[in-house]
């Protein structure tokens, strides 16, 4: 190929390549921009509590520095290579033979050095402003513990004991109420991360780690298990529930109360009270006193069942009762083969677990 | 004389039995044969490698999909990663650094032949290893084939509570012997590069790829050392009743991060320090230049050679250190920034004022600067630590590292590839089947990897094996998945180019590029002692002074 039909064909393919790609971005936003709960991307840059907030204004400085740094060397190697190139009619003498220049590199040090000092600074910053926040009196505290594949959130100074969806109350920024998490885990590592709220912080056996959140808005807040912890993963889902303040005293007030006992559905009862149920699982004011499941006293105050991989429906309830498997393959929750009037008994009863 | 006639049998091998022929293979100790064998494995293993990751982008392709089950998915992932970092990139860069050192230095071999030919087998039998746990890792608990334990298998995932049966036990020695055929390689570069370069050539005249090499092999045996040592200590939490990692029995979970990583992240820079040699060879051919500013080249190598063993908790910056920690590695994980920018200058300075001619290697490197860049870019982001709460473990990372992998090691290892193949063949590649294969690898790449980032920014974590609909993931999922078809299209033409051209390609000729270092003096392929007599240099550029012998480079070194 003659260097003339090199650059040519070099132009067309970078030309076709451009076209194809804003084809598929044109396409993309176009899904992107018509999705009907755009509220429910967990998205980072649409931040609705300090930390996440912080850390959406240092990722604008990052970016816009990074943002320029790109646009000059891009264009510096774009210039480069298309102005050097080749030419046609070359005479075939070799360039002149720059081995260097010491005032070139001098400036191509000190600049990188400078940006990387302004850089480093100011996300320093952000560190400690998040790192270390100093607690407000008004600060709930919870305990988040990781299990495969689970979350169980207690609240000790409330006798709070619940699964899966994070009950908090808006903190006001005039008389600050943030929800200050414990991180615990019961077995693999896992990471809790809600991006709309902070970023993500992990759940290590044997240590405890903390993270923090003071949610602007009320509404649910999505995220999921970030590190890897087994077969189901995919699965850990994360629901934060940001509730306004009146709204979240009634949460607390229903939560602390023991199961309702109702004997319309004693059958249900003896049923969970004999199988393996309550080797996991507790409910509290009965015998039911497991602790490898999430604690289902008021099982129905919850929107999904088996960490948000499905709704909390009656239909759904004894599918994963009879077979976990076909909502969370690999989950540790074992298939209870029971007979069909046994699983309409115990559906029966865990419906009324309010 | 018989003497002769048994040169002359020798000398061309075509003549006899095919058995003998291979036979010749797997005894040799002769470093260019031992070269093209790491380079054919890890072409056969990146098509494995590369298989796996075709799995995981189906089953990703829409949410809710049922391709494969959760357990197939985590084994696939597990395997596609330590695949292509410990059998493929590792071996194949090796592979180019025995082939090319003792012809570019001017020797004849290795400095230990033997212990060269041990090192192949090792890694080699590492790759069967991980692989056989496909057949054997079921163990007696009938539980588990293939790990499902992720590349860096954190702890406790691995310990024997959650990793039943022996598939961890494959990986673990998998990586173990392979590391010992590492260090191997590691010490027999050094040697060989501080002992055995020939007459005239000083540290300052060697070629960078030599310098780069040496680097890398003091990187490797720092850094794949600690990785053994864990590798060995999880064997005994797993055998012998030891507590490192054990956290049910009060062991430390972030003591493996700390093991790994120390070792994870100088490995990234084994990799793409030899990708940076291609590049400083390939880049001064084609513009027709000599490097700009060869000291400064070599002086960042060594920096970030330094620098790279100080940044390794900056995958870690999610697992609760202290402020002051995650200040501390931030810092250091920005500063290797700056070498690494100098290195991006200096090949702009080698292409600037030059006469560049875009054949296939030196496109190959261009797509690599431009790819490069960005993924430093991205890594800078990552550095930032509260940014990386939020970026660590999504899809933004995945695409970041895939970006420094793919957009920077493979792209360069197919440019040396094409640049180096009619030396190793003697043959020619086609040039409009190098050219498919460069844009249809471009257009893949980009289609992958730059739509990758965007589902990391909404919240998409990795290693999942299904996700919800409906969060704004699905249509760069699609995308994504789209692209890797086009790679395949081109890694399918890659190899059809390598089949024919092996087979049908025009003879190269000694020196088709009309380079400027030790190895373009010789025949295509070089004989079993690469030169008849052993050259002496006076500069960098010892082809450019013979050529040149007006305006030799010795006169301005």
């Amino acid at each position: 190929m003659k260097p003339s039909e090199q650059t040519r064909s070099l132009g067309r393919s970078i030309a076709g390549i451009a076209v194809l790609l804003a084809g598929f971005l044109l396409a993309a936003t176009l899904c992107f921009g018509s999705s009907p709960n755009a509220s429910q991307i967990p998205s980072i840059f649409k931040p609705q509590s300090t930390p996440a907030d912080s850390i959406f204004r240092l990722s604008l400085l990052v970016l816009t520095i990074t943002g320029l740094i790109f646009l000059i060397v891009f264009s510096l190697l774009a210039y480069t290579v298309t102005k050097y190139r080749r030419r046609d009619g070359d005479d075939g003498r070799e360039p002149p033979q720059v081995y260097g220049s010491n005032q070139v590199e001098l400036a191509w040090t000190v600049i990188p050095v400078l940006i990387v000092l302004v850089l480093f600074l100011a996300t320093a910053r952000v560190i400690h402003s998040i790192q270390d926040a100093p607690k407000p009196p008004g600060t709930i505290e919870v305990i988040a513990i990781g299990h495969q594949f689970w979350w169980e959130f207690r609240y000790p100074a409330l006798g709070v004991v619940t699964a899966n969806e994070l009950h908090v109350p808006v903190s006001d920024s005039s008389n600050p109420s943030p929800t200050f998490i414990t991180l615990l885990s019961a077995d693999t590592d896992h990471s809790f991360w809600v991006p709309r709220l902070a970023g993500k912080t992990d759940l290590i056996p044997n240590r405890e780690n903390h993270t923090w959140i003071d949610p602007h808005e009320t509404g649910l807040y999505l995220g999921q298990c970030a590190q890897y912890c087994g077969t189901q993963h995919a699965k850990m889902l994360l629901r934060v529930y940001v509730d306004s303040r009146e709204q979240f005293d009634r949460w607390v007030q229903n939560e602390k109360k023991p199961a309702v006992v109702s004997d319309e559905v004693g059958e249900g009862r003896r049923i969970f009270e004999t199988t393996a149920c309550l080797n996991c699982h507790a409910v509290s004011g009965t015998v039911a006193d497991g602790h490898f499941g999430p604690d289902l006293t008021h099982l129905m105050s919850r929107t999904t069942i088996a960490s948000g991989a499905a709704p909390n429906t009656p239909e759904q309830l004894k599918m994963w009762i009879q077979n976990p498997d076909s909502i969370k393959p690999g989950s540790l929750m074992p298939a209870m083969k029971l007979d069909e009037k046994d699983l309409d008994a115990l559906t029966a009863y865990l419906v009324t677990l309010r | 004389m018989a003497s002769d006639t048994i040169a002359l049998g020798i000398a061309d091998p075509d003549a006899r039995p095919i058995g003998e022929r291979l036979h010749d293979w797997v005894v040799t100790v002769d470093h260019k044969k031992l070269g093209i064998l790491y380079i054919l494995y890890s072409l056969f293993m990146l098509v494995i490698g590369g298989v796996e990751a075709t799995i995981m982008r189906i089953q990703l392709i829409v949410p809710h999909n049922h391709f494969v089950s959760p357990q197939v998915f985590n084994r696939m992932f597990t395997m596609h990663g330590t695949t292509m970092i410990f059998f493929v990139a590792m071996p194949i860069l090796f592979g180019f650094g025995t082939y090319l050192i003792p012809l570019m230095i001017g020797t004849r071999d290795m400095a230990f032949p033997r212990l060269n030919a041990f090192s192949f087998w090792m890694t080699a039998f590492g790759g069967l290893l991980l692989y056989f746990s496909f057949i054997g890792g079921n163990g007696l608990y009938g539980a588990g084939n293939a790990p499902d334990v992720g590349w860096f298998a954190y702890a406790p995932l691995t310990s024997r509570a959650f990793s039943p049966g022996h598939s961890t036990d494959f990986w673990t020695l998998a990586l173990l012997v392979s590391g010992i055929g590492s260090i191997g390689t590691a010490v027999n570069f050094i040697t060989t590069i501080l002992c055995m370069r020939c007459p005239g050539m000083t540290l300052g005249k060697m070629p960078l790829l030599a310098w780069l090499n040496l680097v890398t092999g003091g990187l490797v045996i720092l850094a794949v050392s600690p990785l053994t040592a864990a590798q060995i200590m999880l064997s005994i939490d797993r055998y012998l009743g030891g507590h490192f990692f054990d956290t049910q029995a009060g062991g430390a979970a972030v003591l493996w991060m700390h093991f790994f990583w120390i070792f994870g992240h100088p490995e990234v820079y084994v990799l793409i320090i030899p990708c940076f040699a291609f590049a400083s060879e390939i880049i001064p051919v084609f513009s027709r230049k000599p490097i700009f500013g060869y000291p400064v080249m070599v002086g960042a190598t060594v920096a970030i050679g330094f620098i790279s063993m100080s940044v390794w908790a900056h995958h870690m910056f999610t697992v609760g250190m202290s402020s002051y920690g995650n200040a501390f590695f931030t810092a250091t994980t920005m500063v290797i920034a700056v070498p690494t920018g100098i290195k991006i200058f200096n090949w702009i300075g080698t292409m600037w004022g030059g006469k560049i001619q875009f054949r296939a290697p030196m496109l190959f490197c261009i797509a690599f600067l431009f790819q490069f860049l960005i993924a430093g870019l991205t890594g800078i982001m990552l550095g930032a630590s509260p940014f990386n709460w939020q970026l660590s473990n999504s899809y933004f990372v995945v695409a970041h590292f895939h970006y420094v992998i793919v957009g920077g090691i493979l792209f360069t290892v197919f440019g040396a590839f094409y640049y180096w193949f009619p030396k190793m063949s003697g043959r020619m590649y086609n040039d409009a089947l190098a050219k498919w294969h460069f844009w249809l690898f471009l257009i893949g790449f980009h289609l992958t990897f730059d739509f990758m980032h965007i589902p990391g920014m909404l919240g998409m974590p990795r290693r999942i094996y299904t996700y919800e609909p409906g969060r704004g993931w699905d249509i760069w999922n699609l995308i994504i998945t789209i692209g890797v078809f086009f790679q395949i299209a081109g890694v399918l033409v890659f190899v059809g180019n390598l089949l024919w051209s092996l087979l049908k390609g025009e003879p190269a000729g000694n020196d088709p590029w009309d380079a400027w270092t030790l190895e373009w003096s010789t025949t295509s392929p070089p004989p079993d002692y690469n030169f008849a007599k052993i050259p002496v240099v006076e500069s960098r550029r010892p082809l450019w002074d013979i050529k040149h012998p007006e305006d030799p480079d010795w006169k301005y070194e």
